[in-house]
């Protein structure tokens, strides 16, 4: 019983910390929202710049019942999902590659550590001179977007496998293709979740992007119709979904690596 | 082993480097002029290289760099002033950073630069519009790593501090500030990358500014040589900018 007690003793203001936590949060976004509605109303900006939350609501609603909003939202999809398979497993072979070789890794890692960080979006010229103005350039971009990050993040996990699992691997006389899919990917497994987290957002960006400059399918040709129109709630209804969409995402990539964490240990 | 003889370790390796970037650049040459690769869609190398002075000359490089940096500077200005206050706000407010912290972390998850169109609508076709873009793509990093340097000061920091009966604001300045300086740099830094990714982005995608409008104003005249020259320049100035705000922050945090 005395053992239990100090517990009883704490878990009262933890409680209570997480009840106004919760309470600061809802504050927040009430305040956020009324003041948005209080700038709608108030005339200072140019009309439909701040539409009102009614509006945007409504907006929102037509958009998620508007079937045109899920055919374009699956091309996106496509475009992405086809762009982080090839990126992903591009960057995964060529990261496993530099992490596994040190000659290698010395002679290209730091090309890939200094394009990495470049704006990819400014290669979309010659992504269309290759590709074409159709899907086909969207996903290179995407595609472009998502190797690096994927293969920086497999050459450094690549480096910290505990150097006993290889020996037992190479005792064992195991293939090539035994090592990779029996010990580099499950001892990587976080690392690589973490670089295709990361290649994921970036894919969705470049691709969406993409298609805000040229294309006529897809949510990024979705918001920038909306800017030529001066659509404006719309426009807001789009950003929120994309917003929650690659956020949601994100957070689910991140779980299933916190959950492969906790698995392992 | 001492940095030279690593340096020296590596040189061979380097050099292998250079040399199959290299022969990818001669094997492509040698693939246009035999006209197994559309001189139309991929000019020669030799072209490209040779349209740098050209595009240097005329499109006035220099100025267009300068209008890049100025943009990238607004942005550095917005986020050490907005990103650090809202950071050090978060330390002191617990509740606050409780309740906030991974919405911010959310934040960086955001594709942020689809705001543009609505940016646009805002503040016109402008640099603002470019400036206002790049501060909120690289707000996050600068917010969380404020709060983790500012949190992460060493307690016997802060009794000693309390010992010397210092006021809140000395403690401020005086230890929790230099303490978290390392990390609120390592912020700055992310945040800089992200600013200037999105700056060049927005510039191209809306073709206003410096080095991004440069692609996009080239690659509409079908400047092939001249596009290819453009994005090689942004390629390198992008890789000089992040080997500065490396090496400065290499500077800044010996230790590591």
């Amino acid at each position: 019983m005395a053992a239990t007690a100090p517990l009883i003793r704490v878990a009262p203001p933890v409680a209570s910390t997480a009840r106004r936590v919760l309470a600061v949060r809802v504050a927040i976004v009430l305040a956020v929202l009324a003041a948005w509605q209080a700038l709608a109303m108030s005339g200072l900006l140019f009309r439909d710049v701040v539409p009102p939350l009614q509006a945007i609501g409504g907006a929102l609603a037509t958009l998620l019942g508007r079937a045109d909003f899920y055919a374009n939202l699956g091309v996106t999809a496509m475009e992405v999902g086809i762009a982080v398979l090839i990126g992903g497993l591009a960057g995964l072979a060529v990261g496993i590659a530099l992490g596994a070789n040190r000659f290698l890794s010395n002679a290209f890692e730091a090309l890939l550590l200094y394009l990495g960080p470049t704006p990819k979006i400014v290669f979309l010229p010659v992504m269309i001179m290759w590709f074409g103005v159709g899907v086909g350039s969207k996903i290179a971009l995407g595609v472009l977007s998502c190797f690096f990050p994927v293969a920086i993040s497999a050459a450094a996990g690549m480096r910290e496998i505990d150097a006993v699992l290889i020996r037992v691997g190479r005792s064992f006389r195991a293939s090539t293709w035994k090592m990779v899919t029996s010990i580099y990917l499950p001892a990587m497994r976080q690392p690589v979740v973490n670089g295709f987290r990361l290649g994921l957002g970036v894919a969705i960006i470049g691709t969406l992007l993409a298609e805000t400059k040229l294309s006529n399918k897809g949510l990024g040709y979705l918001v920038i119709q909306s800017y030529a129109t001066f659509d404006m709630p719309r426009m807001y209804a789009l950003l929120i979904v994309l917003f929650v969409l690659s956020i949601g995402v994100n957070a689910l990539i991140g779980r299933l690596g916190r959950g492969d964490r906790r698995a392992i240990a | 082993m001492t940095a030279a003889s690593l340096r020296r370790s590596r040189a061979p390796a380097r050099l292998f480097g250079a040399g199959v970037v290299l022969a990818v650049v001669v094997a492509l040459d040698a693939l246009i002029r035999a006209g197994a690769v559309n001189v139309f869609v991929v000019p020669l190398p030799s072209q490209a290289i040779a349209a740098i002075p050209r595009i240097v000359a005329e499109e006035h490089i220099p100025l267009r760099f300068w209008q890049t940096s100025k943009e990238v500077l607004w942005a550095a200005l917005l986020l050490a002033t907005v990103g650090i206050g809202a950071g050090v706000l978060l330390y002191r407010v617990r509740l606050l950073r409780l309740a906030t912290e991974t919405w911010v972390g959310a934040l960086a998850a955001a594709p942020i630069v689809l705001l543009f169109p609505l940016f646009l609508v805002i503040f016109g076709r402008s640099a603002t519009t470019i400036v206002m873009i790049g501060f909120c793509a690289g707000l996050a990093p600068v917010i969380l790593k404020t709060v983790e340097g500012l949190a992460g000061t060493r307690p016997v920091l802060l009794d000693v501090g309390r010992a010397l009966k210092l006021t809140r604001r000395q403690q401020f300045w005086k230890i929790l500030l230099p303490a978290a300086l390392p990390s609120v740099f390592v912020g700055m830094r992310l945040g800089l990358v992200f600013a200037m990714i999105n700056i060049v982005g927005v510039e191209y995608l809306i073709n206003f500014g410096g080095l991004g409008q440069l692609v996009n104003d080239l690659a509409e005249r079908y400047d092939l040589p001249g596009t290819y020259a453009a994005i090689l320049f942004v390629v390198l100035a992008s890789v000089l900018f992040f080997d500065v705000t490396e090496r400065l922050e290499r500077w800044l945090r010996p230790h590591r």
